[in-house]
This record gives C-alpha cells, structure tokens and sequence, in this order.
C-alpha cells in the first residue's frame, strides 16, 4: 500500500479538477476528485443517463511484454485463474492477482492488443499497484518484462450516451463490443481505449499520454451530453452494478469462489489449474465455498455500511455488510456483504445491526441495476 | 438569537425553545443527505451528546446537542425528504426543538460572526 503520510500526488487533471471546483480528497496516494460541485447524487443520475467522465488516473498502468503471446500467457496464467492464452487479439478479461492459498492479492483488467503480438496491457488498483508489480516482477520468467507505465493517463467515459460523444470526435468505437480494446484517435489525440468501465454503463476506459491528457479532457467535457464525476458517484454506481471493491468486498482472505467470480475462471483453467490457489478454488467450486457475497436491499431509507453485521430473522450473526451506501438508482439503501450460504437464496429476509438497530433487508440479485453493456 | 458550535450545528434560541440544525457549511462538506434519524420526543439530549444522525451518500455523520434540553419537536419532514437539509440547512431544515433549562449558559457557542470565522480557519 502507498503511505498514507505522504502528500498526495496530483494526477495530470490535477489543475483541472479545481477548475472545475472538484473536491479533492486523498485516495491511494493521490489527490482525486470525490465530488464536482453538483454533488454525487446528480453525478451518478447524469452518468446513467448521459456521459460521465471519470479522472482514474491513479489506477496502475503497466505491460507485460516477451516473444510471443503464448509466452506472456504462460506466465501472467501463473499468476491469475483466467484463460490468458484463449485471449483474441483486441479482447480483455477480468481477472484476480492470487495468494497461495487463493486470497485476492487484487482484481485486474488484462488486454492483448491488436498488432502487438508479445504484450498485454494491464490496470490493477492504485492502493496495490506496488505490490503488484513487486509480485508481479518477481514470479515473471526471464524472457518477459514488466513494464510499470508512469506517463500515461487513464479517463473513463461512463453512460449511454458515451459512444455517440466519442464519435462525434472521429473516434472509431461504433463497432467494438463490451471488453474490445483498440488504439485510435480521439479528437485527433493517439489513445489506447477499452469498451469497458466499473459503473455498470456501456462506456470506455481510455488510456492517454500524459501531455494529451487534459487536451482529451477538455474535448471530451466540450461535449454538453458529458459532465466531470467524481469517486463518489463511481462508488455508487459501482455498488449499485454488484462491482467488488478491492480492499472492501473482496481482500487477500477472500477466494474468487467465495466472492461470486466464478466466471472469470474459463473452463480450461478450472480443469487445468496450474495458478496460485487451486486446490481451494477446486473444492470451493465442486463443494461450495464457506461463505458467499450477496446483495442486500435494505427497507426504509437509513444506508447500512461497511463493517455493520448482518443477522437472520432469529437474531444470529450470519454475515457482514463489505459495502454499503444509498443507491440513488434505486432510490434504496443497497449493501454487499459476506453471508453464511444457507442464508444466500434471493428473497431471504434479514436484518443489517446498525447502531445496534436490526434494519430489515432482503438478499437482491446482483447487480442491483441492470448492467447495460453493449454485447 | 441564533448561536453555532464548532461542530457546525445553529441553534435559535427563542425564550426556553431553542431549534437547532447543521450549518450550511457542514451540509456542504456533506454532500446529499440520504437520511436523518431523529430523537424521540421526550428525550432529554445532553450538551455534545449524540442527538442525532445524519447519512450523506459518502458517509454518516452524528448530530450533537448545542445544549441541554428536552425534546419536544423532531422535524419529521426530514423522514420523507433528507434534501430539505441540503436545500434550506438553516431554515425548513431544523432537526428538533428542544426545551432549554432555565438559566441556560450559552457562553460556549459562537455567534455568527465568530463562526464565519472559525470556518474561514479550516
């Protein structure tokens, strides 16, 4: 983890967040954006509607880089329980940095970009990026190389209305589906993009030189169906699209299985193992895990947050709320939590202790809202 | 006479009724109140005891008396519209009505001037 003690670091919109009256608060060592004037209430309704634009900045960029694909497979597949190897060209997975015993060390993006045979891009999370990488560097294989990205940074345009703002700035982003990733120009300005984000909208994350970065800001914002949003509203919106938060919903005790991400380990993987963890993940897999992350939808209007215990109708201790907050979507107080699976079922009615006050609440599918990602 | 605390709560004293709320400052630090748990009526609040609760999006935040009092009015308006503290923070956005003890000493409150000061400092 990055010391807290030190004075944040701005990130290249640093000027730009003031500007726009954004209030900036510490985050991983960083100086970030946790509100823009409208607050976060606005924030989130605007980027469900329109287009959000999210300074992520701080989010670790790094490479991976070898001979040859099936190299660079083969050694970030040592690390993380997703198929690396089956990755198309112009595709990006989901996956998880794993501990020995199949803890979470921390969830990540990993891409393999058109044209570039030998490399995968990857973003991990700012508060782990430099263990990651430590870890990361020291179980590579002679011939691959990490390459830590210190000049780049990273947007996020989050929406519905997203890809249209894009294109009206000549970018070629009509075609590309949920997870594709391609180099082009975005007003004019070379960007590395990815149709994906962390809202539960259709959006891109796209990654900048930092000299370009508050040109492609600025053009990106000139568009009136875009509006800046701040960490606030990308918590709310993550939570309300079932997201983990490293950290939060998931950490190093926590095993993929037990977290729900049993989808983002492919059937060769599952069956093959051959990644830190997979004697747990397999018997998680074919007898259950020990506890299970829900949703939680709580009645009345009062948010349960992190850390408040959860409790089954006869008053036993059966889980705890990881995340939690008001969902302005919803308009309901919505929460994810580790439970007991017996009480895990959709429908299941409980209660959320907060200030020793038992809150009713009910399991809810997750996410909460819909994602709408462009399939 | 309308009086503030370091902890950014007003209180107007009228007579022995005095209400009390958030300064417009701290429902800005804030952001968009969520929900506001009340005392009870009745309820005897103690100066810098917990007289209440207040839950942004980001985060919840406790409610402290200004005073000693008991409470005989709690703004149940707040139950099915927490924005009213955003919007009118000082006004239709009161939390609750206590009744103050004869002879109550208001010396450790701010007036407005020396709060708007206190502000500027932090």
């Amino acid at each position: 983890m990055t010391d807290p003690t030190d004075t944040p670091l701005p990130t290249p919109l640093h000027a730009a967040h003031l500007a726009l009256g954004g209030r900036l608060v510490p985050f991983a060592g960083y100086a970030m954006p946790v509100q823009y004037p409208t607050g976060i209430l606005a924030e989130h309704q605007w980027t469900r509607a329109h287009a959000g634009l999210f300074d992520v900045s701080h989010m670790g960029q790094a490479r991976l880089v070898g001979p040859d694909h099936a190299t660079v497979a083969a050694a970030l597949e040592a690390l993380v329980p997703a198929d690396v190897a089956g990755l198309a060209p112009g595709r990006q997975r989901y996956s998880q940095l794993l501990a020995p015993d199949g803890g979470i060390l921390d969830d990540l993006m990993f891409a393999r970009p058109l044209g570039a045979d030998g490399t995968l891009a990857l973003v991990v999370n700012a508060g782990c990026k430099a263990a990651d990488y430590a870890h990361i560097a020291a179980h590579l294989p002679p011939d691959v190389a990490l390459e830590i990205i210190e000049d780049r940074a990273l947007l996020a345009l989050q929406g519905p209305e997203s890809e249209a703002v894009l294109v009206a700035l000549g970018a070629a982003v009509a075609d590309l589906v949920f997870m594709d990733v391609r180099s082009l120009e975005v007003a004019g300005l070379p960007v590395d993009l990815s149709r994906s984000g962390y809202t539960g909208e259709d959006g891109f994350e796209i990654s900048v030189a930092d000299s370009d970065a508050v040109a492609l800001w600025s053009a990106l914002l000139a568009d009136p169906r875009v509006k800046p949003i701040g960490l606030g509203a990308r918590d709310s919106l993550r939570l309300e699209g079932g997201l983990c938060l490293y950290g939060h919903d998931i950490d190093v005790t926590s095993s993929p299985i037990e977290a729900g991400l049993a989808w983002s380990i492919q059937k060769r993987r599952r069956l093959g193992g051959g990644f830190p963890g997979f004697a747990r993940i397999a018997r998680e897999l074919a007898e259950g895990p020990a506890r299970t992350r829900v949703g939680l939808i709580l009645d009345g209007r009062q948010p349960a947050r992190e850390g408040a215990e959860i409790a089954a109708t006869d008053g036993t201790i059966v889980g705890r709320v990881t995340s939690g907050g008001f969902g302005p979507t919803l308009e309901k107080p919505v929460a994810m939590g580790w439970i007991d699976p017996a009480f895990a079922a959709v429908g299941t009615e409980l209660a959320v202790l907060v200030r020793g006050k038992p809150l009713p609440a009910r399991v809810a599918a997750l996410p909460f809202v819909p994602a709408r990602f462009r399939r | 006479m309308k009086l503030y605390t370091k902890d950014h709560e007003w209180i107007a004293i009228d007579g022995d009724v005095a209400t009390f709320g958030i300064t417009t400052y701290a429902q800005e630090q804030l952001g968009d109140v969520v929900f506001v748990e009340l005392p009870d009526v009745g309820k005897k609040l103690v100066k810098g005891g917990e007289a209440g609760v207040v839950e942004s999006v980001k985060a919840a935040s406790e409610v402290y008396a200004p005073l000693d009092g008991e409470v005989i009015e709690a703004n149940r308006r707040l139950t099915d519209d927490p924005g009213l503290v955003n919007l009118q923070p000082e006004t239709d956005g009161w939390f609750v009505k206590i009744r103050l003890a004869p002879g109550t000493d208001t010396s450790e409150l701010l007036d407005e001037a020396a709060y708007e000061a206190f502000v500027q400092t932090l």
